[in-house]
């Protein structure tokens, strides 16, 4: 079966977010009022798996080893079938 | 006696830190391609700063999992001196050799300036040259050099005294105001436990002779050279 996932990567909670916090001034600036902006990144992985509970181990195994960095990110994964 | 300088795609401080070993310490070195996945034969390794894959994913993250590294810890575990020069150091921490993570500096921008650094442990092979608590200029140049690590980490960097370097004032007091990208507690290198690993965000390389305007980077290399030929 071939299986898309939806990675998205996020700093831990307590962690600076450099880059949220400047949009989020310049959102002030701009006469918005943003309680907090924090940044993400994601990554649209596809796959083959024999089902989807392989497809979901196979992306955490991708995600412990490469796509996150566990000191600072915490990680979700959505998936569907193709 | 040779040291192996790392060369990813996107490195670029390799030429530098050769012409600094070979034509200012005196120390037989070479580039290594990253494909070249054995080092044996040699007797240290220098990982140069630059932006490996672009610093694509993470600064240091691809780089750290290419089969070179399997061989640079395979030497670091040798008791081998490894240094990392800021994308160097980003390297070190993603391949875990290192403790901690490099984040986007506070204020969110590429900081190319000159740093005074307070020398906070001489008991590594880099920093034998140096005395305890003495000063140093030597430059920085990253947009991801704030050092995180969890409060545990950091009481364990504490407790093994593996800080080598923290940004200071040019008396040595270590202020928020000298910090230039918000490192936790103005971290601005540290070495392994086994203490033979050493990864920088400043550049050595960069204040290694007079015409550069510091000569204090020099020192570093310097020890490493001492330790490798066993003359300290």
């Amino acid at each position: 079966m071939r299986y898309e996932a939806d990675v998205t990567i996020e700093l831990k909670s307590g962690m600076l977010d450099p880059e949220g916090t400047t949009i989020k001034r310049a959102l002030e600036h701009l006469g918005y009022s943003p309680e907090s902006v924090k940044t993400s990144k994601k990554y649209t992985i596809t796959l083959e798996s024999e089902n989807i509970h392989d497809a979901r181990e196979n992306v955490e195994q991708m995600c412990e080893k490469l796509i996150a960095n566990p000191i600072i990110h915490n990680y979700t994964i959505t998936l569907r079938e193709l | 006696m040779t040291v192996a300088i790392i060369q990813f795609g996107g490195s670029n401080c390799d030429q530098d830190v050769l012409h600094v070993l070979q034509d200012v310490v005196g120390l037989d070195a070479r580039l290594v391609w990253y494909k070249e996945d054995n080092l044996s034969g040699f007797e240290g390794v220098v990982i140069p700063g630059g932006f490996s894959y672009g610093d694509y994913l993470r600064a240091g993250a691809i780089a750290a999992r290419t089969p070179i590294m399997e061989s640079v810890k395979e030497l670091a575990a040798e008791g081998k001196p490894v240094l990392g020069i800021c994308n160097g150091f980003q390297v070190l921490t993603e391949s875990g050799l290192l403790a901690g993570a490099l984040t986007t500096n506070m204020y969110p921008k590429f900081r190319c300036q000159p740093t005074c650094l307070r020398v906070e442990s001489t008991g590594t092979p880099f920093t034998s040259r140096f005395k305890k608590g003495e000063v140093v200029r030597i430059p920085i140049a990253h947009k991801e050099g704030n050092f995180y690590a969890t409060e545990d980490t950091l009481a364990q960097l504490e407790h093994h005294d593996l800080v080598v370097f923290r940004y200071a004032d040019s008396e040595g007091h270590v202020t928020d105001e000298v910090n230039p990208n918000g490192s936790q507690e103005n971290i601005a290198g540290i070495v392994s436990t086994s203490r033979n690993v050493l990864g920088m965000m400043p550049h050595p390389e960069r204040a290694s002779e007079d015409i550069l305007g510091s000569k204090d980077g020099l020192k570093i290399f310097e020890s490493m050279a001492d330790h490798i030929t066993g003359s300290a």
